[in-house]
């Protein structure tokens, strides 16, 4: 157990890790009649492979990685219209560096950068309205993208350009929410799913009850947890003991952050400013409804899709991924992603040909990553 | 960037707007406290919060914050939120 030394608190994590044994004898579950846990969030994905708890944890358990990371989830087309407007010579494009590197059809935004397009890199929303105040005859257009943990700072961030009267700022929403891919999965024949581990950073906004139909509709337990490593053992420990005693509930297992209802402000300002698409298109999953947010009417003013005729529903859409490319099926769990063609071949972290591979929360960056360390590990 | 990082709170910079100083891995950056202002603005100075993408999202205690902090530089997302922050601001400058 070498990553176990890692831990915080070690000693408190091999207690987990043999309770977690327990359990999973007292279930049955075996490495070829394994219980299926998803971990929806990118983050957690990520914390999975850092610390090797796939391994430390019995072969009965089989960890899918769910669609929880804003990057992988965007479709070739939204990356187009992004460079689209930045490739508009009014336009400042301001954007999370995370996006920089998601591949178009055509190019990524890193190239339009290196092609002489004016896109900044920022750490916050807030950082695009001061670079809107400071550059008064420029257009500054702000990517907002994100689950619900990102989508409170551009509502705020449009609730304050609205207050100060800019006119020269605006969000390119592709706000995506946690429920209704979820609800997607369960819906899908194909999939095995006996229980969730839930974005502990999306909770401390929305709280746990969005997940109630989970529990109550698919009789199917899910945990909100935190990222820490200790935190996901235990939260992997509180699904399988609902598994064990045949119970179907939402927990908190990370209750010293995610208050039961969310957080207030937050929640109001997303209502205030944002309303639900009809449908939005998922990377791999396709179009869900009611899973994407746009701006409502009342501050159109802010919306680049209103300013700029660009965006969600306004070209022609779809855009046909790479060839072989397989991100749909790793993003649902259906393979793992060492069995796409192109994994470690034409797709590496470097030149990324799929978005699971460009952000560190994707699963096949996951793999690429900690995967070296995993094969010298099997030799040793 | 979906992960946020603890900072805790060392002045109130602009109380109309909502905004205040915080300190986040010994780097000062500015922060919209509009979510966790429930008080009067300045009870928040001292206080540890979970500042996501510029916006103190949370209010935590003084072990939680050093627990999450841990966490965040084990997963390499400390030094990269620390260099998001430095590279935002050269982004002002329009020197990126
Ligand atoms: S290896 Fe690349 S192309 Fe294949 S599924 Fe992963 S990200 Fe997509």
């Amino acid at each position: 157990m070498r990553y176990v030394e890692e831990f915080r608190d070690p000693v408190a994590a091999k207690v987990v890790l043999a309770e977690i044994a327990h359990v999973v004898d007292q279930i049955g579950a075996t490495a070829e009649k394994p219980v299926h846990i998803m971990e929806i969030c990118g983050g957690h994905t990520h914390a999975i492979f850092r610390y090797g708890l796939d391994r430390l944890t019995p072969p009965g358990i089989e960890f899918i990685h769910g669609p929880g990371c804003p990057v992988c989830v965007l479709p070739m087309s939204r990356i187009d219209e992004c460079v689209t407007l930045a490739e508009d010579p009014r336009v400042i494009f301001t954007t999370f560096g995370d996006a920089m590197r998601v591949p178009g059809s055509k190019k990524s935004l890193l190239q339009a950068k290196a092609d002489g397009a004016d896109i900044r890199m920022v750490y916050s929303p807030l950082d695009a309205l001061e670079i809107a105040r400071r550059n008064p005859d420029r257009e500054v257009v702000f990517f907002g993208l994100g689950f619900e943990t990102t989508t409170p700072s551009t509502a705020l961030s449009i609730q304050q350009a609205a207050r100060e009267g800019l006119t020269n700022f605006s969000v390119f929403c592709n706000h995506i929410t946690v429920p209704p891919p979820i609800k997607v999965l369960l819906d899908d024949p194909h999939m095995i799913l006996d229980g969730f581990v839930g974005p502990g950073h999306v909770s401390m906004v929305i709280g746990i009850h969005p997940y109630d139909f989970i529990a109550e509709a698919y009789d199917k337990p899910i945990v909100v947890a935190g990222f820490e490593p200790l935190d996901l053992l235990q939260s992997v420990l509180m699904v399988l003991k609902q598994i064990r005693d045949g119970r179907a509930e939402v927990e908190n297992q990370y209750a010293r952050v995610v208050p039961e209802h969310g957080n207030r402000v937050s929640l109001a300002a997303i209502e205030d400013v944002y309303e639900a698409r009809p449908k939005f298109e998922w990377r791999g999953l396709g179009e869900i409804d009611a899973s994407g947010l746009r701006i409502r009417d009342a501050y159109k003013a802010f919306d680049a899709e209103e300013k700029f005729g660009v965006g969600y529903g306004a070209g022609h859409r779809s855009v046909q991924e790479p060839d072989g490319c397989a991100c749909g099926a790793v993003m649902t769990g259906r393979i793992k992603p060492p069995e796409c063609p192109h994994y470690g071949v034409g797709c590496t972290p470097e030149m990324p040909l799929g978005a699971l591979m460009v952000s560190s929360e994707g699963a096949c960056a996951a793999y690429y990553q900690y995967g070296g360390a995993r094969a010298a590990e099997t030799v040793e | 960037m979906c992960l946020g990082i603890p900072g805790q709170i060392v002045e109130i910079t602009d109380a109309d707007r909502l905004m205040a100083m915080a300190e986040v891995s010994g780097v000062r950056r500015e922060v919209n406290v509009a979510c966790v202002a429930t008080g009067p603005l300045d009870d928040l100075v001292g206080a540890w919060t979970l500042i996501h993408v510029g916006f103190a999202m949370s209010l935590i205690d003084e072990e939680e914050a050093a627990k999450t902090l841990e966490a965040l530089r084990g997963l390499g997302e400390a030094q990269e939120t620390l260099e998001a922050m430095a590279d935002s601001a050269s982004a002002l400058e329009g020197t990126q």
